[in-house]
């Protein structure tokens, strides 16, 4: 059993760690840097501990520092959240040479798994379909890669995620100019700057299937579609996929159990598609080693708690979910309110919090670390908190988030709540099952 | 510091309800650790709110935004907040160097704001005269980074 958490991650998930974590009995342990010390989840978790200065290369991501604050803080395992170091396999390692349990899969699956290539290989192995395309280490390679996928194409950050490091290249002379971006952002967000090159797919949607597994047996928890995105973050996430028949959901779940199953999975993953928006063919993208950032319509629907099963197959537990046992109920939406200005290409907004008003009622949660008087560092994500939806009908999912978003009130920083009433009110929206494409068609 | 927390977002859903099948506008409660607010909005299709404060929670003094700069019309400046590097990446040449002309489109640094890297644009053509800031420093929006002449 797990008895003192650390928790190495900020914002609104290290929040949602401590939540489960206290509901379980565990004594949680915040790491911080400077400029989250007055957080919220600071304030929340039962202890802190500072990591270092703001900027996350000398804190969230500096693994020596994160490890000798759980060790100092007598901690017996750690939930690494999303982003920073959550499937970064040097510090899993690091992790396991102190004794500490690390809350997620084992070191073989990170290593796998946060290496796209890798997992391209293994999806392949256990039957999934992928696009074309595949490594390129060098500024030649890259464009011999290009040369047979063709344009439009995208360059993706081998260590990536959260759209960080991705780039659309339209045609070839803008190739090299796109690949030093890309390298440059990946650089500094996973401290790697090696990418690949994929098909892009005009008409994709892209779906998620939530995976469950303790090493010896996997379940899946559906699917979520995560469609409605700007610069290849994701603005709206619904579970189940809209507007797609029950056939081609099934295939795809099918497909990501196989591969849960055959590389032994352990704990909650997430297996992404691409899926053609025409006729639901789908192709396996990666697979997503920690919870997720959208994992909350998943809860809505399903009623499972997905941290307090991380921490229990963490702490050496099988699962005592069985499929059968996993019966979805309704439709959920999820919005990210982000501190971004929409007057200015929706660039991050850093800045002090005045006033907080979040929506409530009825089949509404909100997950946030921000409050009136809240602090959003410029080191950080722009997220600021998570709206989430939950309705028996899509329908009326689609009606509560449209009042819901009527209702919010955030003061001192621009958001993209604006942006979310825009989305709801599309006809394209209400009908549901859009794909990637659908805020280039937005109403302004 | 605290071994519970206050509300979960089943418990304020439950709140809402009683307060939505009451005749009463809001709930206001404070206590020595938090104070929330939860009111009904102004328009029909509006659902409640919840405000909330938490004693205790004072952020550390912020990087000034908007700092006060001369407007000095030959500086490039940054457009927001965050890191200004000088080239794309470790160890690459830097974008511009002293003695260099620059037109409206060309790149000459970045700012890393939010993990995301933002282009900063010379905004006009001109001859790179001075640059003002080290290679990775915080600036605040506004900050002159380069000098043109």
């Amino acid at each position: 059993m797990i008895r003192r958490l650390f928790i190495a991650n900020r914002g609104e998930i290290a929040l949602r760690v401590i939540r489960t974590a206290k509901a379980m009995g565990i004594t949680t342990v915040l790491g911080v840097s400077s400029a989250d010390a007055a957080s919220l989840p600071a304030l929340m978790a039962n202890e802190t501990v500072l990591l270092g200065p703001g900027p996350s290369s000398q804190s969230y991501l500096a693994i020596e520092q994160v490890v000798a604050a759980m060790v100092g803080a007598n901690c017996d395992a750690v939930h690494p959240g999303y982003g920073f170091l959550s499937e970064n396999a040097t510090f899993a390692k690091a992790v396991a040479e102190v004794g500490i349990r690390f809350v997620g899969p084992d070191i073989r699956t990170l290593e796998g798994m946060g290496d796209k290539l890798a997992a391209r290989a293994l999806a392949v192995e256990a039957g999934l379909p992928v696009l074309p395309g595949g490594e390129a280490a060098t500024r030649e390679a890259v464009h011999v890669r290009a040369g047979q996928t063709g344009y439009p194409l995208l360059l993706k950050a081998v260590s990536g995620g959260g759209g960080k490091g991705m780039r659309r290249v339209d045609r070839a002379e803008d190739l090299d100019a796109a690949l030093d971006m890309a390298q440059a952002e990946a650089q500094a967000a996973f401290g790697n700057s090696a990418v690949y090159v994929e098909r892009f797919v005009a008409k994709g949607r892209h779906v998620e299937v939530q995976l469950l597994g303790d090493g010896t047996r996997a379940i899946h928890l559906g699917t979520r579609d995560c469609s409605i995105q700007r610069r290849f973050q994701k603005l709206v996430e619904e579970a189940p996929a809209p507007a797609m028949p029950a056939e081609a959901r099934a295939g795809i779940e099918d497909a990501a159990v196989r591969l849960a199953q055959h590389i032994g999975y352990c704990g909650a993953g997430t297996a992404e598609f691409l899926v053609d928006a025409t006729d639901f063919s789908f192709y396996f993208l990666e697979l997503n080693a920690r919870i997720q950032v959208e994992h909350p319509v998943t809860e809505a629907i399903t009623g499972v708690d997905l941290v307090e099963q991380q921490l229990l197959v963490a702490s050496g537990k099988p699962l005592t979910l069985t499929q059968a046992m996993v019966r979805p109920f309704g439709h959920a939406i999820e919005v990210r309110i982000n501190a971004e200005d929409p007057e200015a290409d929706f660039r991050p907004a850093p800045g002090r919090i005045a006033r907080a008003a979040w929506p409530a009622g009825p089949g509404i949660r909100v997950d946030t670390h921000i409050a009136a008087g809240g602090e959003v560092p410029p080191f950080y994500d722009s997220l600021l908190g998570k709206l989430i939806v939950h309705a028996p009908t899509r329908e009326e999912a689609v009606a509560r988030l449209k009042a819901a978003l009527a209702s919010i009130r955030i003061e001192g920083v621009p958001t993209t709540a604006g942006l979310h009433a825009r989305i709801a009110a599309d006809p394209r929206f209400a009908i549901g099952g859009v794909d990637t494409g659908f805020l280039t068609g937005l109403a302004q | 510091m605290n071994d519970d927390l206050p509300l979960t977002a089943e418990d304020i859903a439950e709140i809402a309800a009683i307060i939505e099948a009451s005749p009463y506008r809001e709930l206001d409660l404070s206590t020595r650790r938090f104070r929330l607010r939860l009111a009904r909005g102004d328009g029909a299709e509006t659902s409640l709110t919840q405000e909330w404060q938490w004693a205790g929670s004072a952020p550390e003094a912020a990087i000034a935004a908007d700092a006060e700069h001369s407007a000095d019309p030959d500086a490039v400046a940054a457009p927001l907040p965050g890191t200004f590097y000088h080239a794309p990446q470790p160890g690459a040449p830097p974008f511009v160097a002293v003695g260099d002309a620059v037109g409206p489109e060309t790149v000459v640094g970045i700012v890393e704001t939010m993990k995301l890297m933002n282009p900063v644009h010379a905004g006009r053509a001109g001859t790179v005269a001075g640059i003002l800031v080290p290679n990775a420093t915080m600036v605040a929006k506004g900050e002159p980074l380069i000098r043109l002449s």
